[in-house]
């Protein structure tokens, strides 16, 4: 098409259009690209807020290859997203389709079910699973009932990181609500051929229910690798500000909190950032390349 | 099977709640919810234990959500008017641009940001974790909005044109009064999230007459460093109320909007 001067109400309806973007375009340029450019820049620096930064090049991203606390963080990040994820998603799935079968009080269900995850990023259920968690806690309560004398979950290595994964998977109602809305999509009559030619609940699970929601199990999945590589509150509130004990639970936010607002090593700080960047790049472009394999767009795309 | 599983996931809130009315002694010792002796001196205890009173801090947090609120509500929407309804040139580019930012880490941020936040003296002011709001920065609502514009029939901005309404008319008079519902589920989100919110408000606001709510709260669990689970519990509660009665007020525009956008 050729390009036509712009006539006088295009032009007005173009000016319109910059006033009501200006905000953003303010807050484009001054929150979100201007800091990423001297992110990146102070990457590449040593600068511990008080003097100017001092350009080292990528000294600061050598140094990130033999940090062993950076690799404890990212191998207790992976542990905790590849752990929680799944389980948070099939709690999720599973309990979208008990709901999704008209039974009464939906409305009551799905509200418990969702409440903890509007609650669970709060510092006040941190603290309540510090609680919970501890050695004379609510979970060892239960287990004292079966004669079982539970460990100080919280204050053992081993077990600390659990916690957390168990806090994460109890927030999964807002994934459930996006699968009940998914299930909702799927039309009746699918099921009832499926039904006709001699298929029972399992099959009709699997051959049925699943491929149509596999558009939906993506999107959650993707929207949990990177929200979840991202945590910080509860790992923070939970270990007391440490990532202990022995670093177990250094989630690899918290280190580069650590690093970034405890020790003003802000240039090895945000050359973690540009880590976590490309990592959570990488992780969502696996999940998009492997997607093509087993999530089933309707339309053939 | 569906009660007793929901029963799992409620009980250890139900706890919390029965724990800040329990005597310190019997928190530990009987996990029951209904309390056996009531006590709610820890409210008034754990209101005063830190060196402000808890309402300091409860109102702190409530000045940084409304002006999160009204800066997300105001720009985003007007974001969301030019993405859906005005033609202008680069408006793909920039709407992938926008989307983009959506991927972004906040980590990446935090650090030029604070430096940016510190250099003009902002840092101890309620201002960082404000003025950023009425840019617009927040672009899942601008998502949410301009998804919700592009539903509405555009024959409603038409038949406003050819009456004479020019465009702030339009905006202000037809798309905002029918968007209520997309008004109010940014709102009821940026209310939980903005109250939940941790890390900013963390690295900002370092004076104790300017902490929220929520780092106060933390500070607690130090100052007492488990001596009095009860009080501690007592504010937990506190601060957990605000979000529950949104929870239970804005339900319907929270299922709705996690439905239709995808997020928590």
């Amino acid at each position: 098409m050729l390009r036509r001067p712009l006539s006088r109400a295009a032009r007005k309806e173009e000016r319109t259009a910059w006033v009501f973007l200006l905000p953003w375009f303010v807050g484009m340029a001054g929150v979100t690209l201007g800091p990423m450019i001297a992110s990146l820049y102070f990457s590449m620096t040593d600068y511990n807020l008080l003097s100017s930064p001092k350009w080292v090049g990528f000294e600061n991203y050598g140094k990130m290859l033999d940090d062993p606390r950076l690799r404890q963080s990212l191998s207790v990040t992976f542990i905790y997203v590849v752990l929680s994820v799944p389980l948070l998603l099939a709690v999720a799935l599973a309990l979208a389709m008990v709901l999704n079968r008209g039974i009464k009080g939906l409305a009551f269900y799905r509200s418990v079910y969702y409440l903890p995850s509007l609650l669970g990023a709060s510092v006040a259920v941190g603290i309540l699973w510090r609680q919970v968690f501890g050695t004379d806690g609510l979970v060892n309560k239960f287990l004292g009932l079966f004669g079982v004398d539970g460990p100080g979950w919280i204050s053992n290595p081993d077990t600390a990181l659990y916690s957390l994964v168990i806090l994460h998977v109890w927030t999964f109602g807002s994934s459930m609500v996006i699968f009940l809305a998914g299930l909702r999509q799927i039309p009746e009559q699918y099921y009832e051929a499926a039904a006709l030619d001699g298929a029972g609940r399992l099959h009709q699970f699997r051959h049925v229910t699943l491929p149509l929601l596999t558009p939906i199990i993506f999107f959650n999945l993707v929207l949990q690798v990177i929200s979840s590589f991202q945590s910080f509150t509860q790992a923070f509130v939970v270990s007391g500000g440490t990532g202990g004990p022995s670093d177990s639970t250094l989630f690899y936010s918290l280190y580069l909190y650590d690093e970034g607002f405890g020790r003003l090593h802000m240039g090895y700080a945000s050359a973690m950032a540009w880590l976590l960047v490309v990592i959570v790049g990488f992780l969502t472009a696996i999940n998009f390349y492997f997607s093509k394999r087993w999530v089933f767009y309707g339309d053939g795309k | 099977m569906l009660i007793a599983f929901g029963l799992v996931m409620v009980y250890p809130l139900l706890w919390m709640i029965a724990s800040s009315i329990k005597p310190d002694a019997l928190i530990f010792r009987d996990p029951s919810l209904l309390p056996t002796k009531t006590d709610f001196g820890h409210y008034s205890e754990g209101w005063s234990a830190l060196s402000h009173p808890f309402g300091v801090y409860l109102l702190n947090s409530a000045i940084v959500v409304l002006g999160a609120l009204l800066g997300n509500l105001v720009s985003c929407s007007m974001a969301a008017y030019a993405f859906a309804r005005l033609k202008f040139r680069g408006r793909p580019f920039f709407f992938g641009m926008m989307m983009l930012t959506l991927m972004v880490p906040v980590y990446v941020l935090i650090i030029p940001q604070y430096v940016m936040y510190s250099k003009i003296e902002w840092v101890n002011t309620f201002l960082p974790l404000i003025v950023p709001k009425f840019l617009a920065t927040d672009a899942f609502f601008i998502f949410l909005m301009v998804q919700f514009f592009r539903g509405l029939p555009t024959e409603l901005d038409e038949a406003a044109k050819i009456d004479g309404a020019g465009y702030w008319r339009i905006y202000f008079r037809i798309l905002l009064p029918i968007s209520l519902p997309a008004l109010a589920t940014t709102a009821i989100f940026t209310f939980i999230w903005t109250w939940n919110d941790f890390l900013s408000q963390l690295i900002y606001l370092t004076k104790p007459e300017l902490q929220t709510a929520p780092v106060a709260l933390r500070n607690y669990v130090d100052a007492t460093s488990g001596a009095s689970w009860g009080s501690l519990f007592a504010m937990s509660v506190v601060t957990l109320i605000p979000v529950f009665i949104v929870f239970l007020v804005g339900q319907r525009y929270l299922v709705k909007g996690i439905a239709t956008t995808g997020m928590k």
